[in-house]
Formats: C-alpha cells, sequence, structure tokens
C-alpha cells in the first residue's frame, strides 16, 4: 500500500524520501526476519542440503513407524506447519522477491540512484542481508554456489545481451576486441600471477607457501573483465557506442580465455609443473573451447529459426522456443568444457534476424520483455549474493596479498590497454584516442564470474582457498565500488563522447545503405577483397539460400531498407495515436511542409476530385498535419542493451482512449488515400513480415467492419459489440463509446467508405494491431472462422495473413466480458 | 589548381596503377567499357551511378560540369582519393572540409543533372536504383520511400512552409544538414587507402 502511495507523489519531498527510507528499512527487516525463519528450519537452498533435508525426513519417517507399533490417538490437526514442505521453492521466491523490492526502492529515491551505481547499492544491501542472518545466529546460505550461479543466474543475462547485440558495431569492431579479450586477458593473467608469486617468494610476507601454478591460476581467475558487471555499470553511463561495444564484447569474449586458463592451471597445480607440450595443448584447448561454442551456439540458432518458421499457428509457444534453445545451447557447451558463454552469444545473435522475420508481433515483445526481466531479476540477485556471501566467509585476510593484487590488476590493466591500443591503432581507421584508453581501461570492472570460479576451487588442492576467495572480494569490491562509482563523474569531466540519440531518418538509412553498395562497388573496381565485399558476399548468400530456408513465407525478400521503413511508418503510426490524433498536435516539430510543397506544380486535378462534400477547410488543415507529423516523427531507435528503458509500449497504456482517437485517424487517413494530392503509401504486400506482424489476429474483426456494419449501441455502454453478419457477438473494446459524439458519424462515413476502399494502405493493417490486444472473441472458432472468409474476398490478399489467427483465438478470458 | 589532395604511398600508387592498367588492358586511358565489363559489378544496383561517378567532370576539375568519355590514371586517383579515411589528428576545419568532399561526391551521385539540387524525381530515381534488385516490393514501395525522406528533408531545412510554396529540390547546403550526425569521415573509405594527409599540388 505504501509503494502505491509512494509511486503516486513522485515530487521528491521530504516526506516521500523518508517514506521510501523507512520502507527500504522495513523491507530489509522483514526479509531478514523471515530468511532467517527460513535459515533456521534448514541451512541452505544448495543441492547438496537438499538431500541432507531429505534424509532428514527420512529419519522422522522412521520414528514415526516405530511409534507405529504403540499408536496413541492425538486430536486431529486442523492446522498445521510444515515448512520443510515448501522450504526450498519459498527461499527462492523470497529473495526474486527481495531482490525486486529492492530494485523498485532504489528507482524511487532519485538522488540516490544517480549517484551510486545500481550494483554497489545492492552489494550493500546483501551485506545487510547477510549481517542480518549472522546476527541472528544463524549460518548464512552460501548462496553464490557456483552451480547456481552458472546454472541460472549467469544465462539470462548473457541471452540478453547476446539477443539484442547490435551486430553492425560489433563485426566492424571484432578485431579489437578479440585482441582485448584474448592477448589483453593473457598479458593480465601472467603479469598479475607472476609478479603475486615474485612478491610471496619475498621473506617477510610468510607467503611462501603459494607455488606458482596456483598463482598463476588466481592471476587467470582475477583478470577476466565481468560482462555482469561492465553491463551494469556501463548501462548508467551512457557512453558512446564504439567504446561500449569494445568493452563489452571484451568480457563476454574473454570467457573462453578464462575457461582454458582455469582448467590449464587447475589440472597442473597438482603436478606441480607445466610442459611446453601442456602449453601446446591449451592453444589448441583454446580454439576448440571458442570455435566448438559457438559452433554449437550457431547450430541450435539455426535450429531456433527453424522451428520458429513454423510456428505461425501456435504463437503462444513460440518464445518457449527461443529461450530453451539458448539455454540448451548453453548446456550443451558446458557439457564438453567448452565456452558456454560463446555459444550463449552466438546463438541469439544467429536466430534473431530469422526469428524476428517469423513470429508475431506479440511474440517478439514477449521475448524482448521476458529476457529483460530475467536478466535484471539476475543480475540484481548476483550482487545481492555477493553481498551475502561476503558475510558468509570464510575469509583469510593478508595485508599483502590483497592490496599487491588491487595495485597489480589497476596496473596490468592500464599496460595491457595501451600497449595493446598501440598495436590496434596501425591497423584501424578509426583509431582510439587516448581518452578512449583510459575509458577501456578503467571499465575493466571484475565480477562475480571471478568469485565463482574461486569458489570452485577444490579445498584440498588449495589450501590457500579461503585468501583466494578475500582477495577476489576485495577486488570486486574496489572495481565495483570506486571504479563503478567514479567512472561517470569522469566520463563527464574528461568530455567522452556519450551515447547519441540516434533518431534514425529514412535519410540516414537511406544514405547508409547507398554507402554500403558504393563502397562494396569501388572494392570491386580497385580489385581489392576488402571489408565490403565479403560482407556483400555473405549477404547475397544470406538472402539467397538461407533466409529461404528459415523465414517463413514470402517475408525473405523483403529488402532491410523497405523492412526499416515499414516499421517506422508503423512505430509513426502507434506514436500519433498515442499523442493524440488530429485532436492535439503532437509538439514536437509542427512544420508545415506537405507533399504539395515538394511535388512539381501539376494542373489541378479535376473537380470531381476535390468536390468532397465532408471537408472544411479547416478539416483538410488539421489532415495535412496529421499526415505530416505521421511521417517526420521518428522514433528512438530501441537500444535494446540498456537495461532499465525499453520504449514504452503503447499496446500496454491507456488501450481505451487511443484507440478511440485512433479510429479517428484511420478514418481521415482512409479519406486521405482518396485524394491523389496526398502522399499514399501503396498498400504492402500482404505477405511483408512487419504489416503481417501487425496484421496479427487480424481476424473478423477487420471483415465486420468492412461490411459496412451497423454499430448497435450496445447496453454495456462501455463495449462495442460488432454484430459481425454470422451474429457472433464479437467483442472489442473498441472506439465509439456512444457517449462520444464524433464517432457515430464517423462509422456513417466509414461505411459509405467502406465499399470503395480498396486503397486502403497498409497503415490501416499497421493500426489494427491495437485491436488484438484487447478483442475476446468466444470461443466458437469455427464461427470466427466463416466470418472472416466472408469479409474475406474485399482484399483477397490479405487472406494469406489471416490465417494467423494469433493467441485471440484461443480461449482468453472471454467469459466475464460477454453480456 | 592546387588540391589538397594526399600524398599516396608510392606502393599505393603502384598498386593502383597496376590496377588500372588491368582494366584498360594497358592502354592509356580508361573508358566506361573498361569499367563496366568488371564481373563484379554486376550484382550492384549502384553500378551505373558508379560508373557513371568516374567520368563525372565534377569530381574531376571541380569547376565544370558534364562527363567525359575517358579518363586517365591521374583522374582515376582523383576519384579514388575522396574514399581516403580521415587520419588521426586533423583539425576540426580540416575535419569538416574533409566531410564536405565526400559528401559532395554522394550528392553528385545523386544529382544527376547538375543543377546544384536534388530534386524529387532524381531522388526517386536514386531510391529506385537502390531497391532495382528488390523485385516489384521494391518499385512500388521506392516511390514511397524518396517521397517520405524528401518530406523529411523539405521539413528539417524549411520548416514551416505554406500550401503554395513549392520545394525545389535538395540543395547541397540542405544535404549537409541532413546528413549531420551520419560520421561520414569515418564510414565512407575503403580501407587500403589508407593515406597520410599533405597538402599537394595536384592537376591541372
Amino acid at each position: 500500500m505504501s509503494v502505491r502511495v509512494a509511486l503516486q507523489s513522485p515530487t521528491g519531498s521530504r516526506s516521500f524520501l523518508e517514506r521510501g527510507l523507512l520502507l527500504l528499512v522495513i523491507l530489509i527487516f522483514l526479509e531478514g526476519t523471515v530468511l532467517t525463519l527460513g535459515a533456521a528450519s534448514s541451512p541452505d537452498i544448495s543441492a547438496r542440503d537438499n538431500a541432507g533435508g531429505l534424509h532428514d525426513h527420512q529419519g522422522i519417517e522412521g520414528s514415526y513407524d516405530r511409534t507405529n507399533y504403540t499408536y496413541t490417538k492425538k486430536a486431529f490437526p486442523v492446522l498445521s506447519l510444515d515448512y520443510h514442505h515448501i522450504q526450498v521453492p519459498f527461499e527462492i521466491s523470497l529473495w526474486v522477491l527481495l531482490a525486486s523490492l529492492m530494485k523498485l526502492g532504489f528507482h524511487l529515491i532519485p538522488r540516490l540512484s544517480s549517484i551510486v551505481p545500481e550494483s554497489c547499492l545492492l552489494i550493500v544491501v546483501g551485506l545487510l542481508v547477510g549481517g542480518l542472518i549472522k546476527l541472528a545466529g544463524e549460518e548464512v546460505p552460501p548462496v553464490l554456489d557456483s552451480k547456481l550461479f552458472f546454472l541460472c543466474l549467469l544465462p539470462p543475462i548473457i541471452l540478453d545481451a547476446g539477443y539484442f547485440l547490435p551486430i553492425r558495431p560489433f563485426m566492424e569492431n571484432i578485431g579489437t576486441i578479440l585482441m582485448f579479450a584474448v592477448v589483453g586477458t593473457l598479458w593480465n593473467a601472467f603479469f598479475v600471477g607472476g609478479l603475486l608469486y615474485a612478491v610471496c617468494q619475498i621473506e617477510g610476507t610468510n607467503l611462501s607457501h603459494v607455488e606458482l601454478l596456483p598463482c598463476l591460476l588466481f592471476g587467470s581467475i582475477i583478470s577476466a573483465v565481468d560482462p555482469v558487471a561492465v553491463l551494469a555499470v556501463f548501462e548508467e553511463i551512457h557512453i558512446n557506442e564504439l567504446l561500449h561495444i569494445l568493452v563489452f564484447g571484451e568480457s563476454l569474449l574473454n570467457d573462453a580465455v578464462t575457461v582454458v586458463l582455469y582448467h590449464l592451471f587447475e589440472e597442473y597445480s597438482g603436478a606441480g609443473e607445466v610442459t611446453p607440450m601442456d602449453v601446446v595443448l591449451g592453444v589448441i584447448c583454446f580454439l576448440i573451447v571458442s570455435l566448438g561454442g559457438i559452433a554449437v551456439g550457431a547450430i541450435y540458432g539455426i535450429l531456433a529459426a527453424f522451428t520458429s518458421r513454423f510456428t505461425s499457428h501456435t504463437r503462444v509457444i513460440e518464445p518457449l522456443f527461443v529461450f530453451v534453445y539458448s539455454y540448451m545451447a548453453y548446456l550443451s557447451a558446458e557439457m564438453f568444457h567448452l565456452s558456454g558463454i560463446m555459444a550463449l552469444i552466438a546463438c541469439g545473435a544467429v536466430m534473431r534476424p530469422y526469428v524476428e522475420a517469423n513470429v508475431s508481433h506479440k511474440s517478439h515483445t514477449t521475448i524482448k520483455y521476458f529476457l529483460k526481466m530475467w536478466s535484471s531479476v539476475s543480475e540484481t540477485l548476483i550482487f545481492i549474493f555477493l553481498g551475502v556471501a561476503t558475510v558468509a566467509g570464510p575469509h583469510a585476510w593478508n595485508w599483502t596479498f590483497v592490496s599487491v593484487t588491487v595495485i597489480l590488476c589497476l596496473v596490468s590493466r592500464v599496460i595491457g590497454v595501451v600497449g595493446l591500443t598501440f598495436i590496434i591503432n596501425k591497423f584501424r581507421i578509426v583509431k582510439l584516442t587516448t581518452k578512449d584508453q583510459f575509458i577501456v581501461a578503467y571499465g575493466g570492472l571484475r565480477g562475480a564470474i571471478a568469485f565463482s570460479l574461486g569458489y570452485l576451487l577444490d579445498k584440498d588442492h588449495f589450501p590457500m582457498r579461503t585468501m583466494f576467495l578475500t582477495a577476489i572480494i576485495t577486488e570486486i569490491f574496489f572495481t565495483v565500488f570506486v571504479q563503478g562509482m567514479t567512472i561517470k563523474p569522469l566520463v563527464d569531466l574528461l568530455a567522452v563522447k556519450k551515447k547519441q540519440e540516434a533518431k534514425r531518418s529514412i535519410n540516414e538509412e537511406i544514405h547508409t545503405q547507398f554507402l554500403d553498395h558504393l563502397l562494396t562497388g569501388i572494392e570491386d573496381i580497385c580489385g581489392h577483397y576488402g571489408h565490403h565485399h565479403w560482407k556483400d558476399k555473405l549477404n547475397r548468400f544470406n538472402k539467397k539460400y538461407i533466409k529461404k530456408c528459415l523465414i517463413a513465407g514470402e517475408r525473405y525478400k523483403e529488402p532491410q531498407l523497405i523492412a526499416f521503413y515499414h516499421k517506422m511508418e508503423f512505430k509513426q503510426a502507434i506514436e500519433l495515436v498515442e499523442s493524440g490524433g488530429g485532436v492535439k498536435l503532437p509538439s514536437a516539430m509542427p512544420s508545415q511542409v506537405s507533399m504539395q510543397n515538394i511535388q512539381p506544380k501539376k494542373l489541378p486535378p479535376p473537380v470531381a476530385e476535390r468536390a468532397l462534400p465532408q471537408f472544411t477547410k479547416g478539416r483538410e488543415e488539421e489532415i495535412r498535419k496529421i499526415l505530416r507529423s505521421n511521417l517526420q516523427k521518428t522514433r528512438q531507435r530501441l537500444r535494446s542493451y540498456n537495461r532499465h528503458t525499453l520504449v514504452a509500449d503503447p499496446f500496454e497504456d491507456g488501450w481505451n482512449d487511443f484507440i478511440l482517437k485512433k479510429q479517428r485517424m484511420i478514418e481521415l487517413e482512409k479519406k486521405m488515400t482518396e485524394m491523389s494530392n496526398y502522399l499514399t503509401v501503396p498498400a504492402a504486400p500482404p505477405d511483408s513480415p512487419t504489416m503481417c506482424r501487425a496484421r496479427l489476429a487480424s481476424g473478423s474483426d477487420f471483415k465486420a467492419e468492412k461490411g459496412g456494419a451497423k454499430v448497435i449501441p450496445d447496453p454495456n455502454a462501455f463495449y462495442n459489440i460488432k454484430a459481425s453478419s454470422d451474429g457472433i457477438p464479437t467483442i472489442q473494446v473498441d472506439l465509439a463509446s456512444p457517449k462520444s459524439p464524433d464517432s457515430v458519424n464517423m462509422l456513417d462515413e466509414f461505411s459509405k467508405w467502406g465499399a470503395t476502399g480498396q486503397g486502403l494502405g497498409q497503415r490501416e493493417g499497421a493500426d489494427r494491431d491495437e485491436d488484438q490486444g484487447l478483442m475476446m472473441k468466444p470461443s466458437s472458432a469455427g464461427k470466427g472462422e466463416k466470418g472472416e472468409e466472408e469479409g474475406g474476398n474485399k482484399n483477397p490478399g490479405l487472406m494469406r495473413c489471416l490465417s494467423d489467427p494469433g493467441p485471440s483465438n484461443e480461449d482468453e478470458e472471454d467469459e466475464p466480458f460477454l453480456p | 589548381m592546387i588540391i589538397a589532395t594526399p600524398r599516396v604511398s608510392l606502393e599505393q600508387i603502384g598498386n593502383l596503377n597496376k590496377r588500372f592498367r588491368q582494366l584498360n588492358k594497358n592502354q592509356e586511358t580508361l573508358s566506361r567499357q573498361d569499367l563496366a565489363s568488371i564481373p563484379a559489378l554486376d550484382n550492384n544496383p549502384l553500378r551505373a551511378q558508379i560508373i557513371n561517378a568516374f567520368f563525372d567532370k565534377r569530381n574531376l576539375h571541380q569547376n565544370e560540369t558534364g562527363t567525359v568519355k575517358v579518363i586517365g590514371f591521374e583522374e582515376f586517383l582523383m576519384v579514388m582519393s575522396h574514399f581516403r579515411p580521415a587520419a588521426m589528428h586533423i583539425t576540426e576545419e580540416e575535419r569538416e572540409k574533409l566531410r564536405r568532399e565526400k559528401l559532395r561526391f554522394l550528392f553528385n551521385m545523386h544529382d544527376t543533372d547538375s543543377d546544384g539540387t536534388i530534386t524529387l524525381e532524381e531522388y526517386r530515381r536514386a531510391v529506385d536504383e537502390l531497391l532495382s534488385k528488390a523485385g516489384t516490393i521494391g518499385q512500388e514501395t521506392a516511390k514511397a520511400i524518396a517521397d517520405a525522406a524528401m518530406l523529411e528533408v523539405a521539413s528539417t531545412t524549411r520548416g514551416k512552409m505554406e500550401p503554395d510554396e513549392f520545394y525545389e529540390g535538395i540543395t547541397f547546403e540542405n544535404f549537409l544538414q541532413i546528413l549531420k550526425t551520419f560520421d561520414i569521415e569515418t564510414r565512407m573509405h575503403v580501407r587500403f587507402l589508407n593515406m597520410d594527409t599533405a597538402t599537394m599540388r595536384c592537376g591541372k
């Protein structure tokens, strides 16, 4: 309740701030006590102790059996508490709830989230929770169990990153990224490991029991830049795309190196030495691990794409394929000790273009939201667990070791970046400046992966494990807190180029394509098989063979420019509707240019065309304005790798309002298409993928309207029941509640135009999409189909799309809405 | 005429010269036919325009309009120099000049009748060419896309216009304006033409 109140008064007044803080504290205590309760009953939630719990249970069973012989009758238990029964899922849910509430809380306190990055706050919360548990006298559960981490917490984050990876900048900088990831990590590992060993050998430190190989192992664990931490921090600083992709790409691709080094040193620290043969094997192993991981991912990606080709009749489970295939790719790679992260990235990146062309719009949204949700929760949980694990210990603090580690990591990172950039800049066109280098070096954060890898170490083989863990945690804290908090002011101070608000205009898109072809042509003329030549070849191969297999229907033919254009139109249509259509003008750029201004003067159109009696001059102006703003406003392209700012999905907000306005706009636009002076968009061929997605579950809706339906005023004033020709009430939460005076007129005019409205542009189809979210059809699907067919002959081309009825055909909640 | 063209390394001149001779079969000059016979260009939708660009006087001498029938190696180099990348440490002024030069090349490619503006017709034709490999889908939407793009340019550059006013076409300044955020100096380059900038006396 208090949360809602707080949400309603977002004005950051003092009382609100206090309320927020109070809420936080209460929550922490609440969670703490319940967790204590949970912890009191059974130590932790890892699989090991599940077995232990079971054991207990059996013990109880046994004793019960014994007492069975001397059965004494007790009162029938009316109400009993059985915590063991639900313990594990309960605790898991509690943790997830805690994480989500924390996230909520942070964003309610405006000032805090701008100073301190979220990751820091979450670690602090974890520390608090851990502290509370310890205070309560219970053993802190080892929550950051490696198995849990690697199998449950990490994959969603990586999948999210991989699926929304911006391919173009990634591929353009792939050389640089690989250099940093492979060579940089190797350098870091050996530098830190080697120097640490040297330091350990110094007399005064009583660390001489630490051998070389464990040191190198430690070096390799600590040297890898962590994708989770990088994501968490970089998201908030909005740095330019190049730097973001460099650091982030590095953090993803260094997994292969880390895996190989880790296994190599772990294996051989028992033996005590590494022969050159082992090194060679290690290199081969690295190639296998990385390429194998990518191959596994690509295979699963193609499978997923192929599967999605056939899902047009079962739209509801489409997102599931994406998730399950990706997870299986990860698990398969882990099974062979290949790089699971690279597999996941490859899978997501490979399947995305094809899946997006195949799935319905809703599934697309679902995938997007689910990925963001899981990765968000995962990330939050990871940081909280880091805090808890810190409290849990066990710790072995050694001043020398820890401080040397921290210093060495920093030093090696800086040297590594500077040295590598020097080499890389010889090959790059867009050189990396000193500022860029600084950000790349400073952005090398360590995170939970390092901790989990350390945790995995065997106690017997590595007696100094606790010391390692302490050092790792200290390093993580240092990077996340110190570097994480200061990177934002430093970015501002150094005036590093920020992410530009990419308003992708149609002109830019045209010229991007234009340049691509131009440069390919120039390369061909020079006879130089460069970058563009191969890219062009790949695209053509893709188009010719692969798309045919993996994309359903005829959609694969659509070139990118057209897809972009359709998408832009669609978004503008939605945006226009959101902003109120003809009723109130969108505030940005009310420019007054229309097609008349562009097209060369021609003879005034014949009188018959102009004589549209319904239009006054004012209305004409209005219509013109709508069209203009419709074409000119471009929506900010979704930078999907920012976790917190998904562009607001128009489908969720204020359905009633904008459906109303949208309907109005549709009417106006329909009239526009009749006037040849104005910009008409030719009806897209029905199989254009974006438009098809838009038509989604068009269903009999569309048809019923086209048939010039008489509107039966609905006694339930809110809902309008359109009488379809077969009399089945198709309920739409839609326009024309009798309250609005205009709407009835519109519909009249509409029915007049309905018969002649052959030139209906795709825009209408695009807007249709909004309806579908609200349409509840009674489950008599059979009759519904008939209704489709009847109306279908008007525009036969659309029928192919309508075979995709979408989720509305399933039995959704129709009962409550039937009158 | 002094043109501030980059100093091309000897090796690169050598390579380009070799290629030049390969294309024109060891004669003195290069004709359209020579370029048109490159098989790899067949798949390129912009084939005709690219070839035209080499023979367009505006790219060669910067003062005249029209086309030439054949070009020599020097002209070949001149056209190629439009695709040099930006050096690492150049001043803002130089960067701006580079941008203008490259955008001018693009502009000339669109402005086929050399009148200094890109009219709606020309733009439509350009988008049409771009989508020419796309089949019938391309033809229908090409017009719409070009119109929408033109509308955008008009509104960005002219703002408010009366219904009677006519927007003649995209001038070079407008072109610069709408592609302001388009980092052409880094994008429009062919990788091996990695040259250092210096002023060089070049041309007639």
